[in-house]
């Protein structure tokens, strides 16, 4: 079974329009959102059934008995988190606990214990014929990479019998996306013509040749700039990167979207250059010599 | 000799594991004295660096090689100081594989994946 | 007073919207917290600027001092450690930078050593101080680097600070937050900005912060994050109007006010309506 990840470095490169229309193309059935932070993917694919909800552990976090604590302070003074306050009574505060337990070994009352704490909440639409796997990262958690490897293992275990599944990725370049690179067959990039679209470009690919992942490069809305289109493209040339194509900007595009439609939902320019770009990258993904 | 594998139960019944760090359990086998061991892995449950705690694990039962479907980074370094040898896994069946690799069917595991570098374990 | 924009949903016009604020005042202070793809730089092209070096504290063993005694293996929640055949070995990707390891050591085997994750680089342009955060890529967390963009900013807070956020509403977003004086949310007239708008709405009222929202790229029809707004009582602070010549400013790295009246005029217009608000909010605590 392959793997197919969309990632783009920047914000609204056009990720999940893009994973949407592909997992519509393909037929996919087996598909996951790794956007934990924002996942939007849903927004499309709709899903008909109701899905199996689990609430996701991140890391356990402090709480401090008040009626304990003798108010040494050792434990403020050794968070490395600046986690703990020392107002009325000593407090740690749960958005900035990282779970590391300094905190409970220092205190010489014991006053201190660590608690599971739940981060978000995993789902996964599993119906004989397809399934999707996707999260909801509480706002202000972290360890959101192992949410992300969780939806993947939760893709991966519900297994139908599939060929391919596409993941559709998140922004930037810290450890949710890395997270998701693990065991991708084939990276797509979907960049932006833009100086900040082609810098973070640069940056996620040079992230995802650190995993020894292959790369694929699409560039979207390429007509609102075609100097810069034309820099991505030689940069990939240079770089030795697989270019898969371009999609020109499509005011139809977002009317689909904003429906909840694929592109390719709807007869329109954006879904024509995104199914030659498709058929590229399915080319790629099996290609075993590369 | 001491063979390692991860499990889904604590049967003799049971599936070689699909995942080495988050394994549920460990069953370790003496090839001497014919018989064999379950033990839980500890670090099913962590947020991260399972591989490396589920290898300490293998290291702590003194096993001679281990047999998997799959290795992060992390866990084969651990494993690869210990001198132990990975071997990858055919199959599920926890008879058939300790079989094999007895008749030197089985090959070294060298497909290592670079690792969920702290954010879980596959 | 300091203003921190963000969006929820990546591409809306954070950095569009905070560097040309920053711009159109004059004297202010523009801090690019989106360290994993910064991008305020690439706009401003700031001069003289130093570089810092931001490191994280890795424990590093001497085994020739270490006894085996497993305490720090035992402890380590992010299992960072491993004792293999009398040596101990040290997973630095793994780290959280806990410190709990070299504390509980009996034998005073372990010591600290850094370990350099990005930089925090300063300049300026014109009469903005731009302070812009990089994670080297393959680290995981960015998080050190804006707390320290965050925390040094403090000092020179009577300056007006734009503080441009990462996308999303996860710890980096939080941390970005923490000491804002005001939020700007800026949202795109889409089914996915909309849906967007709603989780960073719930991050900025969890942290109780003033907020007002710049619905950006507007277009004819129907506005979904326009219509969230007005259903929630949302303060809308100002409408930018999708426009091909901005957009072309735009990607070419052009700061807009600097370059066109028009634009000059628009976010003059919203930096005086962000400022009432932000004092209408201060006096209203009072």
């Amino acid at each position: 079974m392959k793997q197919l990840l969309i990632l783009s470095g920047k914000g609204g490169t056009g990720k999940t329009t893009i994973a949407s229309a592909f997992i519509k193309l393909s037929n996919a059935k087996l598909y996951a959102d790794c956007d934990v932070d924002a996942p939007n993917l849903h927004l499309i694919t709709r899903q008909n059934t109701e899905p199996e909800v689990s609430d996701y552990y991140g890391l356990p976090i402090a709480e401090i008995d008040p009626q304990i604590c003798i108010r040494c302070d050792q434990c403020r003074r050794n968070c490395r988190f600046d986690a703990i306050k020392a107002d009325r009574i000593y407090k740690v505060d749960p958005y900035a606990c990282e779970g590391c337990g300094v905190c409970q070994v220092l205190c010489p009352t014991d006053a201190i214990v660590l608690k599971p704490a739940v981060a978000g909440e995993i789902r996964l639409y599993a119906s004989e014929q397809e399934v999707f796997s996707t999260a909801q990262l509480r706002m202000g958690s972290g360890t959101s990479g192992k949410l992300v490897t969780d939806v993947k293992n939760q893709m991966k275990s519900a297994a139908v019998d599939a060929k391919c599944a596409i993941i559709d990725g998140s922004p930037g370049i810290g450890c949710p996306v890395i997270a998701s690179l693990s065991g991708v067959d084939l990276a797509l990039i979907v960049a932006e013509p833009s100086m900040s679209g082609l810098s973070d470009m640069e940056r996620i690919i040079k992230t995802a040749k650190m995993f020894g992942t292959k790369i694929a490069v699409c560039i979207n809305k390429f007509d609102t700039n075609l100097q810069i289109t034309e820099r991505i493209e030689a940069f990939c040339k240079q770089q030795g990167l697989d270019f898969v194509g371009r999609i020109p900007f499509d005011w139809e595009a977002v009317k689909a979207i904003n429906k909840g439609q694929t592109i390719v939902d709807v007869k329109c320019p954006s879904g024509d250059a995104a199914k030659d770009i498709y058929h590229k990258t399915m080319e790629l993904l099996y290609d075993e010599s590369g | 000799m001491k063979i390692a594998m991860p499990v889904n139960e604590k049967d003799m019944k049971t599936e070689i594991c699909v995942s080495f760090g988050r394994a549920p359990y460990f069953f370790f086998y003496d090839t001497e004295a014919k018989e064999g061991t379950f033990v839980d892995n500890s670090a099913v449950a962590s947020a991260g660096g399972a591989g490396i705690k589920a290898a300490q694990v293998i290291v702590d039962n003194e096993a001679d090689v281990l047999l998997t479907p799959r290795c992060g980074e992390n866990a084969a370094n651990v494993l690869k100081s210990a001198d132990i040898n990975l071997y990858k896994t055919d199959g599920t069946s926890v008879n058939e594989n300790i079989n094999a690799f007895i008749s030197g069917k089985l090959t070294l595991l060298d497909e290592i994946h670079e690792g969920f570098h702290g954010h879980g374990g596959n | 007073m300091r203003i921190a924009v963000l969006s929820g949903k990546g591409g809306t016009g954070k950095t569009l919207v905070s560097v040309n604020l920053a711009a159109v005042a004059g004297s202010s202070t523009y801090i690019d917290c989106d360290v994993e793809e910064p991008n305020g730089y690439l706009f401003f092209k700031p001069k003289a600027v130093q570089v810092e070096e931001i490191s994280v504290r890795i424990p590093a063993v001497d085994n020739a001092l270490c006894n085996g005694c497993r305490k720090c293996v035992d402890f380590c929640k992010f299992n960072a450690l491993a004792y293999i055949k009398d040596r101990l070995l040290i997973f630095e990707e793994v780290c959280h930078s806990c410190g709990g390891c070299m504390m509980l050591c009996p034998a005073e085997a372990l010591k600290e050593t850094e370990k350099v994750i990005g930089t925090v680089q300063k300049g300026t342009s014109d009469q903005v101080h731009v302070h812009t955060g990089i994670l080297h890529t393959g680290e995981v967390s960015g998080v050190p680097i804006i707390k320290r963009l965050v925390g040094e900013g403090k000092r020179e807070s009577k300056d007006l600070t734009l503080i441009d956020c990462p996308p999303g509403s996860a710890c980096i977003v939080m941390e970005s937050i923490k000491d804002a004086d005001f939020c700007i949310l800026v949202a795109e007239p889409t089914l996915f900005g909309s849906h967007n708008l709603n989780m960073v709405r719930e991050l900025v009222a969890l942290f109780q912060k003033p907020f007002g929202v710049v619905l950006n790229k507007c277009m004819e029809g129907e506005n979904p994050s326009e219509k969230y707004c007005m259903e929630k009582g949302i303060r809308i602070l100002g409408r930018i109007p999708y426009d091909g010549e901005l957009g072309k400013l735009n990607s070419n790295g052009d700061i807009a006010v600097r370059k066109s009246e028009k634009y000059n005029a628009v976010f003059s217009s919203l930096l005086t309506t962000v400022r009432e608000e932000v004092q209408h909010e201060a006096a209203s605590d009072t």
